[in-house]
């Protein structure tokens, strides 16, 4: 029920980000989903990709620093309101979010957003038994 | 006083300190056993370099008080410097010390153009750290009003300053420009001020530096050298002609060595000060290294004092730096990331100056063990890196995290420290 996605630490100079997604795309890998935590000082680039142990092999050659972490993808009613109400259910389950982010991609009718929990494994269980669909990591590197 | 004179004056002080420390102080029985001497073997000056080298490595293995030739009932006094590994280096005095080191004070001051009629406004900071008691205690001898007002609140100094008719200031050159910096904010004229000369120490500075601070404040700027270790201000001072600190020779006696070879070099050359207290009661000290890099001068001086003159210090035979007049080492740094998450990141530190004040940044290369996926671990670990590296230093420090490999490194050594103040 898990994604894999890779966290670089980037410096907040210019270009940094360009070599990053350079990087990526000269050994064939798909970015499907990102976002970017800032400072003034520097940020944290967070990806999900199509081939993740690839990508992080990759950028560790590259002299990035990369950690890899567990994130959940959740299907979100397309609609106003839809958001909150799963925001909702976690509230009520007592899951903290540690940030998230949207996934380009819909899946059937539905938005895709990406959570990064401080207990996983309780979320995935307060979600499912609330009915709340959460993708599984091949459904989501190959959307 | 004549050279000659001088030196058998200090000959016998020499032989009486090596006597009392052979006598009194562990450290330096086995020092001299280990170099096969006997205190009778020191028959003239030329003798000094068959003593051994002291080092602070040495105050450190024998702290606190394992350097004291005298009994604690003995002392009056306790002062101390920062240390690299968070345990300071502990000075103590007998009551002939502090009126010794009161009179030494007092003799630079004086050179300086202080006089009884003086109002003497001491803004350094008072504590463990010699230099305030140094030249309160120098200030009162002489007969000046000294106006304890310590470190800090700019304004208050300032208006202190202006009411109370200051006639000399006494703390680090940095500060006096703060000062200078802060009255043309307020658009307050040195003319409304009353002083007419500055004591400057605890840090090393430039002659720009001295003439932009004399130009600003309106006054005559001298700097002192003293550190703890040997006594704390009053080892040396420059009078009114500007043309280096005289070393006060009768209790102190001077050498430059090559700090590679330890090598005593002949007068004129330039190396590291080594200092051997000839007077001292409870922290007497054998051919200290300095660390300071200087030249000493023995030709006249035009004021008339015969003693020799040490230049201004030109920079460090080790890592120290002196930040907002604060020893700081690069390793003190090491180890607080040391202990942050039991790694060794590569780190280089940034000094600079933005107008007046010492800035430090840390740049420290990210690597696995301390990068966090979120954002706000992160950040705590850069609050906690700050704040550790404020009570470990004494000094703030910004800590600025950098991608790996972005610190130049030469032969695969990075370059530790960049400072860009100008010397």
């Amino acid at each position: 029920m898990k994604v894999e996605q890779i966290s670089i630490f980037i410096e907040n100079k210019s270009g940094r980000l360009a070599d990053v997604t350079q990087t990526l795309g000269d050994s064939g890998i798909n970015i499907r989903a990102l976002s970017l935590a800032d400072t003034s000082d520097f940020g944290i680039l967070r990806l999900i990709v199509d081939k993740s142990n690839l990508a992080e092999q990759t950028l560790k050659e590259r002299g990035f620093t990369v950690s890899k972490t567990e994130v959940i993808a959740v299907e979100v009613p397309d609609r106003p309101a839809g958001m909150a109400s799963i925001l909702k259910i976690l509230d009520a389950g007592q899951v903290n979010v540690e940030y998230m982010y949207a996934f380009v991609e819909r899946c059937g009718g539905n938005a895709v957003i990406i959570f990064r929990f401080d207990d996983p494994e309780a979320a995935i269980k307060v979600l499912t038994s609330n009915g709340v669909h959460v993708l599984e990591g091949k459904q989501v590197y190959n959307m | 006083m004549s050279r000659a004179a001088l030196e058998q004056l200090q000959l016998l002080r020499l032989q009486q300190t090596v006597d009392r420390v052979q006598q009194k102080v562990p450290c330096y029985q086995e020092k001299f056993a280990r170099a096969q001497l006997n205190p009778g073997d020191i028959k003239s000056l030329d003798d000094l370099r068959r003593l051994p080298f002291t080092t602070k490595e040495d105050l450190r293995q024998n702290y606190p008080y394992g350097m004291f030739a005298v009994p604690m009932r003995d002392v009056v006094r306790i002062h101390s410097s920062s240390g690299t590994t968070g345990k300071p280096t502990v000075v103590g005095y007998t009551r002939n010390d502090i009126r010794m080191w009161t009179q030494m004070v007092a003799r630079f001051m004086t050179a300086a153009g202080v006089d009884i009629n003086d109002i003497v406004h001491i803004a350094f900071g008072y504590g463990l750290f010699t230099g305030a008691f140094g030249l309160h205690y120098g200030a009162e001898e002489i007969g000046s009003s000294v106006i304890p007002i310590s470190s800090g609140n700019t304004d208050k100094q300032i208006m202190i300053m202006q009411d109370y008719r200051s006639t000399a200031l006494v703390c680090t050159p940095s500060y006096a420009l703060t000062i200078a910096d802060r009255m043309e904010q307020k658009g307050i004229s040195p003319k409304s001020l009353a002083l007419k000369c500055g004591l400057f120490g605890g840090e090393p500075w430039s002659d720009e530096m001295r003439r932009e601070i004399e130009q600003r404040l309106g006054l005559l700027a001298t700097d002192n050298y003293g550190l703890s270790e040997v006594m704390g201000p009053g080892i040396a001072g420059e009078c009114q002609y500007q043309q280096g600190m005289h070393i006060f020779e009768d209790h102190f006696i001077p050498e430059i060595i090559d700090p590679d070879t330890e090598e005593v070099l002949p007068p004129g050359s330039v190396g590291e000060l080594v200092l051997s207290s000839i007077s001292k009661e409870a922290f007497p000290i054998l051919r200290y290294r300095t660390r300071d890099i200087t030249r000493l001068d023995y030709t006249p001086c035009a004021c008339g004092r015969t003693h020799v003159r040490m230049m201004k210090t030109m920079g460090r035979s080790d890592d120290m730096l002196i930040i907002k007049g604060v020893n700081v080492f690069p390793t003190q740094i090491e180890e607080v990331l040391f202990q942050a998450e039991g790694c060794q990141p590569h780190y280089q530190l940034i000094v600079d100056r933005e107008g007046s004040m010492d800035t430090l940044e840390i740049q420290v290369e990210v690597n696995e063990c301390i990068f966090f996926d979120e954002m706000r671990k992160q950040r705590e670990f850069v609050d906690k890196l700050q704040k550790k590296i404020m009570s470990v230093l004494g000094v703030g420090a910004k800590v600025k995290l950098v991608e790996p490999s972005s610190i130049t490194r030469h032969e695969g050594k990075a370059q530790r420290v960049i400072d860009r103040r100008k010397r």
